[in-house]
């Protein structure tokens, strides 16, 4: 019997990896983007199982506009990407110091 | 009922799997990939919760743009992978650490009695032969919601013309063509005419 505790739980161990994600990535940029879109994922996960069990389709509607601004999120990171890797040859976030002082 | 448990299962497995390739692979390419997976079986997923127009924007929009964008751009770059994956042992045992106190506390509350079982929420029935999730989703959108819509439409804009602004360079040194100059042009400039005697073939 598939209850919502069944959908969260999916959303939360979605989450859980992405958290994991970041820790052992955070040299790289890409993956560190792609773990912020799983993340949201899980979110999303989670609006879209209310939805349905609350029966109210407003966590649809949140869902939607969630993925556009992840999109329009993911397309500005990637342009700022490539900037940064165009700058400085590199996308590793250790090098992209510069700010320090 | 069986039915939508077997295929919940099966699909969450291949999303929690696919999950977890996405943060280990040593290969950026293969991590996007990885997530184009992650992204299919939560469509599916979301298939079964009834949200349909949901699933399909996610395997259209998600995988077929913006997962499509990120290929593109780890294609694009160059990278070194070597430093990029260093420290990966090192920051494991935190991150798994992390990970599981993270999981455990959500699934302490997610699992505890009289919260997210059957009893508060009840499995909802599924919904009319003919029902129209999108139709639904659209009457509420431009209702309800059509200000937030508005508004979504003006952050894709200012997202088209920043990720424009950021990566339009001018490059000096190449040969291009400037479409103002070549209109500009006179015949007067470039076209001269010659008054010359006819001339005549030899031997005549």
């Amino acid at each position: 019997m598939l209850t919502l505790a069944h959908f969260l739980t999916l959303g939360a161990i979605l989450f859980s990896l992405s958290v994991a994600g970041i820790f052992i990535n955070r040299k790289n940029i890409i993956v560190l983007l792609m773990c912020i879109e799983l993340m949201l994922l899980g979110v999303n996960m989670n609006f879209v199982a209310f939805s349905r069990f609350l029966g109210n389709l407003d966590g649809q509607i949140f869902v939607f506009f969630i993925l556009t601004v992840a999109a329009a999120e993911a397309a500005i990171g990637l342009a700022i990407l490539v900037v940064v890797f165009r700058n400085r040859k590199t996308i590793n976030v250790a090098e992209l110091d510069k700010l320090k002082g | 009922m069986i039915v939508q448990e077997l295929i919940f299962y099966a699909y969450a497995v291949v999303l929690v799997l696919a999950a977890s390739m996405v943060i280990t692979v040593r290969n950026p390419v293969y991590a996007v990939l990885f997530l184009v997976l992650t992204f299919f079986s939560a469509a599916a997923i979301w298939m079964l919760l009834e949200a349909e127009f949901l699933a399909i924007v996610l395997v259209v929009v998600y995988v077929g743009a913006v997962m499509v964008l990120f290929l593109f751009v780890v294609m694009m770059l160059d990278i070194n992978l070597v430093p990029l994956k260093e420290g990966f042992i090192r920051y494991l045992p935190v991150a798994i650490l992390v990970a599981i106190a993270m999981a455990v506390e959500l699934l302490m509350v997610l699992w505890s009695k009289g919260r997210f079982g059957t009893d508060m929420f009840p499995l909802p029935a599924p919904n009319p032969v003919g029902h129209s999730n999108t139709r639904a989703l659209g009457e509420l959108l431009y209702s309800n919601y059509l200000l937030p819509f508005e508004v979504a439409g003006v952050v894709l804009l200012v997202a088209i013309i920043a990720a424009i602004a950021l990566t339009l360079r001018k490059r000096t040194g190449i040969k291009i063509q400037d479409p103002g100059q070549q209109v500009r042009t006179r015949s007067e400039d470039s076209v001269r005419l010659v008054k010359m005697k006819p001339e005549k073939p030899p031997g005549v």
